[in-house]
């Protein structure tokens, strides 16, 4: 489904990533996992089409999508959780996901709305609430509802995890497995390296923008030597940054 | 007290024709963080259209729809012809494409049409007055005031209800997230540009029943008051451009009114309070009176 293929991002003179090239196939879930400034969110924002390669090529059901808008991306089917979960602040819950489903015919937002209500009581409690006011669990819910408005082939998650108290963390691996249940395709950017492993299908491990290590969810989890090499010791413990949000 | 009312009414009329010219600033601003002196530029195309319109069997009833279209029209053109090809560039880049364009808008005038003042006529009851109790109040001002809420009303319901307004309420305050929600950028900044003009054509519709002439540099006072007022509210905040539009049409009918005349200018010694007032303002509160926090400064 997605084939990114040896791609090069830069900012001004620094190369973020390097000639990174990974697969997802449909019905997959691909954790991206490796330590900060790796290169993870680059790779993640470049196939949303936020940032534009140097080289390299981005294929998403075989047809070429290097540099195009993001928004011609949600249009054929790829969302992106972004990192810091960015939700619209001054907009209430529900301007947040209706303009989330701005792709989809109104009869299709319309019930999409309603699946959302229903999938997550906690923002249908805060349905008219500014999003500026919600809790950081609540913002990362309101998060993947947002991108799940335009009903993606490809989700692709940025940390959906970051900042969040352990009990949130596990609220937030509870809907990634029952999206995987589902059958969403996903790509997962995670600090919770091992947690996030155990649930993909495989992974890939980055690192200071190459991706080094690649294999079954299970077999880079069960390869601590590797971890140990490239992460150290605390590896699936880091200590996220404080949360702007 | 009658004074008093009158020049209450007085100051709402011009504070709502700020408050209009206003919003198109801030609306601008919150999108593409772009100050558009430009802005006051619709004044004078709307100016001139009806100059041309009156030139050619043009009549008060029909012809604010026009000026209206023309102004959405001029206003979406500039941003196709100048303002998206410098939309990455950086905000001080932008502003100066905005002086650019008004530069060479009072240019073309000059050259096209005439550095002189173009008079057409003013509808027959501008002018007109009745009394309440012992107040008198212009008919004119009773119209601007009714004519800016009803405008304000629809703005706020095409911001709160409609998907368009959605948007640009959400690129204002981060703009790749909204492209990652699918709102197309050109879209959004396009749509935004044409609301802002339509919002300064009923202004000038209104700033021109009174005083019904072109001139090619009509538009820069306008302009200044403008981007004032919306300064004042917090750039960026709708509900602060029309309280900052507001606040100072008051503060200027107010000292205009009560302050002690001075023999030569009169006038100008109320202008020089008001800005000394707004100078004061800003001391103790550089941020307006709302703070915008997602948007950057110029």
């Amino acid at each position: 489904m997605l084939d990114v293929d040896q791609i090069t991002t830069r900012y001004g003179a620094v190369t973020a990533l390097h000639e990174a090239t990974l697969q997802v196939a449909a019905g997959e879930v691909v954790a991206l996992v490796g330590p900060n400034g790796a290169g993870k969110t680059t790779l993640l924002n470049t196939v949303a089409g936020l940032l534009r390669p140097s080289s390299g090529q981005v294929r998403f059901e075989g047809a070429t999508i290097t540099g195009s808008e993001p928004a011609a991306l949600v249009r054929a089917g790829l969302a992106l959780v972004p990192e810091h979960r960015r939700i619209f602040r001054d907009l209430t819950v529900e301007e947040n996901l209706r303009l989330a489903g701005v792709t989809a015919t109104s009869h299709d937002r319309r019930e999409r709305l309603l699946e959302a209500a229903e999938l997550f009581p906690v923002l249908r409690a805060k349905w008219a609430v500014s999003a500026g006011y919600l809790s950081g669990g609540e913002a990362q819910q309101l998060a993947v509802a947002r991108a799940l408005m335009s009903n993606p082939k490809l989700l692709l998650l940025d940390e959906p995890t970051l900042g969040l108290a352990p009990t949130l963390v596990d609220v937030i691996f509870d809907l990634l497995a029952s999206l995987r249940a589902q059958g969403r395709t996903m790509l997962v950017v995670e600090q919770n390296a091992q947690r996030v492993l155990h649930l993909a299908d495989r992974g890939y491990l980055l690192r200071t923008g190459r991706i080094v290590a690649t294999g079954t969810g299970a077999e880079l989890a069960a390869n601590t030597n590797l971890f140990e090499a490239f992460i150290g010791a605390d590896h699936g413990a880091f200590s996220p940054p404080p949360d702007p949000a | 007290m009658t004074k008093f009312l009158q020049t209450l009414v007085d100051g709402l009329g011009v504070g709502s024709t700020y408050a209009l010219l206003a919003l198109g600033i801030t609306l601008i601003f919150g999108v593409m963080h772009l100050v558009n002196f430009a802005h006051g530029e619709l004044i004078t195309v709307s100016a001139y259209l009806c100059y041309f319109l009156f030139l050619h069997g043009g009549s008060w009833w029909w012809m604010p729809l026009v000026i209206v279209g023309a102004a959405a029209l001029a206003s979406m053109g500039t941003e196709l012809v100048a303002f998206r090809w410098v939309r990455n560039a950086s905000p001080f880049t932008l502003l100066l494409t905005s002086f650019a364009l008004e530069r060479l808008s009072h240019a073309l005038w000059q050259i096209g049409v005439s550095p002189k003042q173009r008079a057409f006529p003013k509808p027959t009851w501008v002018f007109n007055t009745f009394t309440i109790g012992s107040v008198r109040f212009e008919v004119m001002d009773v119209v601007t005031i009714g004519v800016t809420l009803i405008t304000l009303l629809i703005t706020a319901v095409v911001f709160k209800r409609t998907m368009f307004g959605i948007s640009v309420r959400a690129a204002a305050e981060d703009f790749d997230a909204a492209r990652l929600m699918g709102v197309r950028a050109n879209r959004v900044i396009s749509g935004a540009f044409a609301f802002a003009g339509v919002l300064a054509a009923v202004a000038a519709c209104l700033i021109l029943m009174r005083s019904p002439a072109a001139e090619p540099a009509m538009g820069s006072d306008w302009l200044l008051k403008a981007v004032l007022a919306a300064v004042i509210g917090g750039l960026g905040s709708f509900t602060g451009a029309v309280i900052g539009g507001l606040a100072l049409g008051l503060l200027e009918a107010f000292t205009r009114a009560y302050l002690p005349e001075v023999a030569t200018g009169f006038d100008r010694f109320s202008t020089g309070v008001v800005f000394i007032v707004i100078a004061a303002f800003f001391v103790a509160r550089p941020e307006g009176v709302f703070k915008i926090s997602s948007a950057e400064r110029v």
